[in-house]
């Protein structure tokens, strides 16, 4: 059945979009991730121009991301406190992102800064959690807990003024790696389509030494909002999210991340991790042979003015 | 490269409308209104005509030939070619198309190179090669030899894209008087008026020529959904990242009680 979308300005086949959204949704649900990386490339790659998938997909990232927090807040599992001080700088990094996105679009360079920035975070943080989670499961099979207490807990970070106090997360931390964290999530989701969940939660255990338990309902929660806020934006400034789109992805989005979460929450894990690595690198590659190997044309056309 | 820039200097057909003609052209189309709507996968039009002796009785002398050039709404373009920097590709040159047609298709009975010489195409812009398509270059406007290479992979992009067309078997003779025309208008088409010129040639010149129009509209909720994005930017926002927080909420009452 093949469907109209009135941004995109191209039909579209309803059930292919919708079991794109159900796989994502399930992927996204499985890992506690908006699977934005996943989907602006997918959507890209069915005909739909980069600039109104990465528009349209904030949208469904902040549906399926809301879902969850729903489900975290109902189990207490996120800190309120941390995520509006991550957010007040988020919307700062989001707005830039905005900007930027705008005048690399005029720049003619978008494109290449979507595909850059996508090698760069995808592989570099693919690698890490790939090498971080192999060797949890060495020590497992070693005897050893997987989880090693958090190692030496007090960083230089811990030395930087304005220090607060997150009750939740039982954390005492400065508010300046706070507040940069949330900035460049904020910036790299609006210019790349992603939430930036997966960049997110490593940086929350590794920097700021949140929980486990806190941490990815106040992801979500981030997310929800940064992506909220882009939907909001790019509307207003570049005219291209398309609602017909957003819709279907949506809902394929949310039903597949409630099956998503309850595979999730039967592994292990490490095992989690590993796979969300592998899948993360995985793209990231994919993005590189696109970068690197000679286009099959090299000439493309974009729209510049109506009359 | 100047020197093979024909310069942008548009030279108006004079039709010489005192002398006498033999023939008149009447065209009917099968539709002048496409309207875009959610399952809209692209309609073939059917654009049928007559010739008749003018004034009546006079003598017809075929065998005739006939082209269609169809031109959607005008548009800016910018043709961009990747190169090789640093060992990864990126858009590097670039030209820009001002004022180009969104949708061309050149329909005929046979190749247009067969039905007249090159310089009365040239002239009358009949066929992709010869359709004047003004490149910004420095201040000027102007067209380019055919085989400039931006030329070329602009022309090559829209007919991949399918908007544009040359299509030498679309114009069929039902007789040696009356044809008909097939005009394909794919999914992908923007929105707007789309005007047809009908010229009808006999022995390699142009006796006669009409014109006539058709309209691509979005109707309903797609003209809604589009006007309102374009118009109400920040409310189409706001209403869209609300719909996600519905969906989202609902989604979680809906899978809430297991």
């Amino acid at each position: 059945m093949q469907i109209y979308l009135p941004i995109a300005d191209l039909p579209v086949n309803v059930f292919l979009v919708l079991g794109m959204g159900l796989a994502v949704g399930y992927i996204s649900g499985m890992f506690g991730i908006g699977g934005g990386f996943l989907m602006t490339p997918l959507l890209i790659f069915i005909g739909i121009s980069p600039a109104v998938a990465v528009a349209t997909v904030s949208s469904h990232i902040a549906a399926s991301s809301f879902t969850g927090a729903i489900s975290y807040w109902r189990k207490r599992a996120l800190d309120i406190a941390l995520a509006m001080m991550l957010l007040s700088a988020g919307i700062l990094g989001t707005a830039t992102g905005v900007w930027l996105f705008t005048e690399l679009r005029a720049l003619d360079q978008l494109d290449l800064m979507i595909g850059l920035s996508y090698v760069t975070l995808l592989t570099v943080v693919g690698a890490m959690m790939i090498y971080e989670s192999v060797r949890a499961i060495m020590r497992t099979r070693h005897g050893m807990p997987a989880d090693l207490r958090r190692p030496g807990s007090h960083t230089w970070l811990h030395g930087l003024p304005f220090k607060l106090r997150f009750k939740r997360s039982k954390i005492y931390v400065s508010a300046i790696p706070v507040w940069a964290i949330g900035f460049v999530i904020g910036f790299v989701g609006a210019i790349m389509g992603i939430g930036g969940g997966f960049l997110l939660v490593p940086m929350l255990i590794y920097f700021l030494r949140v929980p486990t338990a806190t941490v990815i309902g106040t992801s979500m929660v981030l997310t929800l909002v940064t992506m909220a806020s882009a939907t909001v934006m790019h509307a207003a400034t570049n005219h291209l999210v398309d609602a017909v789109l957003a819709l279907i992805l949506m809902v394929g989005g949310v039903i597949g991340a409630q099956f998503g979460a309850r595979t999730g929450q039967k592994m292990r894990g490490e095992r989690l991790r590993l796979l969300l690595g592998l899948l993360v690198f995985a793209v990231g590659c994919r993005f590189a042979y696109e970068l690197v190997v000679r286009p099959d044309d090299l000439y493309s056309l974009r729209y510049v003015a109506g009359e | 490269m100047r020197r093979l820039l024909i310069t942008f200097a548009f030279v108006a057909m004079v039709v010489d409308t005192h002398t006498a003609r033999a023939e008149r052209l009447v065209v009917s189309l099968s539709n002048h209104r496409v309207a875009v709507t959610s399952n809209f996968t692209g309609e073939e039009l059917v654009l049928f005509g007559t010739i008749e002796p003018q004034p009546a009785g006079s003598p017809l002398r075929p065998p005739y030939d006939l082209v269609v050039t169809v031109s959607g709404p005008r548009l800016t373009l910018r043709a961009r070619r990747k190169e090789r920097m640093l060992g990864i590709w990126v858009n590097a040159d670039s030209r820009e198309f001002v004022g180009v047609p969104s949708y061309l298709a050149v329909l005929s009975n046979r190749p247009v190179n067969n039905i007249a010489n090159q310089d009365t195409l040239r002239r009358l812009q009949i066929g992709l090669d010869n359709f004047l398509l003004p490149q910004r270059i420095g201040a000027d406007l102007a067209d380019t030899v055919r085989d400039e290479p931006f030329r070329r992979a602009f022309v090559r992009l829209q007919t991949q894209q399918k908007l544009y067309r040359e299509s030498p078997t679309a114009v069929t003779f039902l007789t040696p008087t009356v044809f008909r025309a097939a005009i394909p208008i794919p999914a992908a088409v923007p929105t707007g008026t789309y005007n047809i010129d009908v010229e009808l040639f006999a022995n390699g010149t142009l006796v006669t020529r009409t014109n006539s129009a058709l309209e691509v509209i979005k109707t309903g909720f797609e003209q809604y959904v589009a006007d309102a994005a374009r118009d109400h930017g920040l409310l189409y926002g706001t209403v869209t990242a609300l719909m996600a927080l519905v969906i989202g909420w609902f989604a979680s009452v809906v899978f809430a009680r297991d």
